[in-house]
């Protein structure tokens, strides 16, 4: 059954549209690459998901009433269960890398249940560092990590928001092919339990990935389907593969 | 695992509870220093009430650091709440000091004076001076010490608290937001400045520093009590906002500061942990004016000016922000070098063509220091700890190796 229904949004910056009548649905539990050329709308999606940005037309629907996301905040979208993870590893560098999971793990988020919290479930944090190869790292403060490390921190974080949609922008960028394969294989597996949606330039990456692909281009879906069905569509192959 | 959850126990020593503890023995160590000094008469009582004063000033600044260093908000207008929690406070100390006046005056009467007569001689005793003897309302629970420390706690935290939520659910950051509270206390200063205010306009209240009910007491022991107290609230305070801004309320402010955006992808409203600093640190600096001004015997509209919240920041820029003790260091240090160079206590110098006058001079001495601060030494006074730190402790930080076969910390440490 569908957990997010995007129907029919569109969004203009200066005349720009930048979204054009997007409908894009996705169901739980489900892995989805979606692809583009630059400007083609997929950080905007993202952004109009979150709550960042508001359209000028359409509805975001989710879960199993139908909730309309649309003008609420980007907090409250975040814990209905939407998590989102940045093209460029935005970790908090100052901090150690406990605190960084710490602060994203699933709990009470408002300021008294946070100020008189015990900092959340530390054997849970734990397995999570575990997973994302961060373990021995913790102490350390993730500014300090490389580019990779911080990438995974960032999936770690968003792992620990226990979310239902993974919204994952650019997984692979800056990591090693080994690097590369245990992210495929972390997608996949969440990917059984929960909606996971994978903007993505890297096409051997996508490939990897094995699922239904979403091509958009200039705001609205170009093609969906496998991905050889989408590489064979000539409309594909103009815009974006022809280059 | 457990390894990594032990090395964290074990390489990273609860750092903010050893400055808090350090912060506090200091403290106490001053205090007794200051009452043994002062039982002997080494140092005068005017001395020790500008070393309460200070200690006041320093709660401030914590206070600022905490909503600054620590949140991210450049608020220019906290002091708007000292000098509100100072005339709350104010407001007893003279209601209840004419009223003793008056009844003493009225007591060589043949008639003992009706509650109406007592009022209406208290109303002329007080607004006189801003030609009336009609006491406002606001003044209704002036005649009791309770309500009256009540509103000290409730009116800066009101304000606060509305003024925040305007602001941040606006999402006003940054300068603006620095703007938008030099305006507030700007405004508040001006409205204080009106006769009819309320507040006796820019006379402001006077004659603080008698405490109704101790006229017997000698200032000498008024000013050393209030010193202990401006210290235990220092102390108290520094407990606070050390428990504050440790844990994951810590992370949540500093990563507010950082990246506000992503916290708000995390699931945090931002905003209501903005109001809950601003808020808290606003009810804290209240209560740290409400022990400063009876001390200082005199609050007029001025001590709300613009000018008053920017020295506040001053303070805490050049004792290092986002570290409580460097708050108050740079607090206790600036306004102590600003009496000692402002009464007179730094001869003048003569250039023979020019003659420098610190009173004058001062100003442009502080602001040298504000911009060598903000250019060589961005970490401020408290940045001096983190030096000796590193010269006593080695420089390394986390697990030594990759894997348990590398060198380990405990090694390291032998």
């Amino acid at each position: 059954m569908s957990l997010l229904e995007v129907d029919g949004i569109s969004v203009t910056f200066d005349g720009f549209r930048a979204i054009n009548g997007l409908s894009f649905v996705i169901a739980e539990p489900e892995l989805r690459a979606v692809i583009g050329p630059n400007g083609a709308g997929k950080t905007t999606f993202m952004d109009i998901v979150t709550g960042k940005t508001k359209p000028d037309s359409g509805k975001v629907l989710w879960g199993e009433d139908n909730t309309n996301l649309i003008g609420q905040s980007e907090s409250t979208i975040a814990r209905a269960g939407i998590g989102r993870k940045f093209q460029k590893p935005t970790v908090f560098e100052d901090q150690t890398v406990r605190e960084n999971l710490s602060m994203a793990l699933k709990d009470r988020r408002g300021p008294f249940a946070v100020l008189f919290g015990d900092g959340g479930n530390q054997a849970r944090l734990m397995e999570i560092a575990e997973e994302v190869g961060l373990a021995a790292h913790v102490a350390r403060s993730a500014g300090e990590l490389s580019h990779g490390q911080k990438q995974w921190l960032e999936i770690g974080m968003l792992l620990a928001q226990e979310p239902r949609l993974l919204l994952v922008d650019e997984p692979a960028a800056g990591m090693t092919p080994e690097e590369r394969e245990h992210t495929t294989d972390l997608l996949k597996r969440l990917a059984l339990k929960h909606a996971v949606v994978v903007v993505e330039h890297d096409m051997e990456f996508v490939r990897r990935l094995d699922c239904r692909v979403t091509v958009l281009h200039e705001g609205r879906v170009l093609a969906e389907g496998s991905l050889d069905h989408v590489t064979k569509n000539q409309d594909v192959i103009d815009v974006y593969l022809g280059r | 695992m457990t390894d990594a959850t032990l090395s964290y126990r074990a390489q990273r020593p609860p750092i903010k509870r050893t400055s808090t503890m350090i912060f506090l023995g200091t403290l106490t160590v001053f205090v007794v220093l200051v009452t043994v000094l002062s039982g002997a008469d080494l140092i005068s009582t005017s001395f020790v009430k500008l070393l309460g004063k200070t200690l006041c000033l320093a709660l401030a600044a914590v206070a600022m650091d905490v909503v600054w260093g620590y949140t991210g908000i450049l608020s220019l207008g906290h002091m708007a709440f000292f000098g509100l929690g100072g005339y709350m406070i104010g407001m007893w100390l003279m209601w209840a000091r004419t009223e003793a006046i008056v009844q003493a005056n009225l007591a060589t009467q043949s008639l003992p004076p009706t509650p109406a007569e007592l009022r209406d001689a208290i109303g002329g005793q007080i607004f006189g001076v801003v030609g009336t003897s009609d006491i406002p309302l606001i003044w209704s629970f002036a005649h009791a010490l309770p309500l009256q420390l009540i509103l000290v706690v409730a009116v800066p935290g009101l304000l606060a608290l509305v003024f925040g939520w305007l602001a941040f659910r606006s999402r006003v950051t940054g300068v603006y937001l620095s703007i938008l509270t030099q305006a507030m206390t700007l405004a508040l200063s001006l409205y204080l400045f009106q006769n009819d205010s309320g507040l006796r306009g820019n006379n402001g209240l006077s004659g603080l520093q008698n405490i109704p009910g101790f006229e017997n007491t000698s200032q000498a022991w008024i000013s050393l009590t209030f010193f202990w107290a401006s210290a235990l609230a220092l102390g108290l305070g520094y407990l606070l906002f050390a428990w504050v801004v440790s844990g994951r309320m810590g992370s949540v402010l500093r990563a507010v500061r950082d990246d506000e955006a992503r916290v708000r992808f995390l699931g945090y409203h931002v905003e209501s942990f903005k109001l809950f600093a601003f808020t808290l640190t606003a009810i804290v600096t209240g209560i740290a004016g409400a022990l400063y001004y009876p001390q200082a015997g005199i609050i007029n509209p001025g001590e709300v000016a613009p000018i008053a919240s920017i020295y506040l920041a001053v303070w805490v820029a050049i004792g290092g922000r986002g570290r409580l003790y460097g708050a108050a260091i740079g607090a206790i240090a600036v306004s102590l070098l600003s009496n000692w160079f402002t009464s007179g206590g730094v001869p003048d110098i003569d250039l023979g063509f020019y003659e420098i006058r610190w009173t004058e001079w001062w100003l442009v001495l502080l602001g040298a220091g504000f911009v060598c601060v903000t250019l060589f030494a961005p970490k401020g006074l408290g940045g001096l700890v983190d030096l000796i730190a590193r010269r006593t402790d080695p420089d390394r930080q986390g697990a030594y190796g990759p894997d348990t076969g590398a060198k380990r910390t405990s090694e390291g440490a032998e």
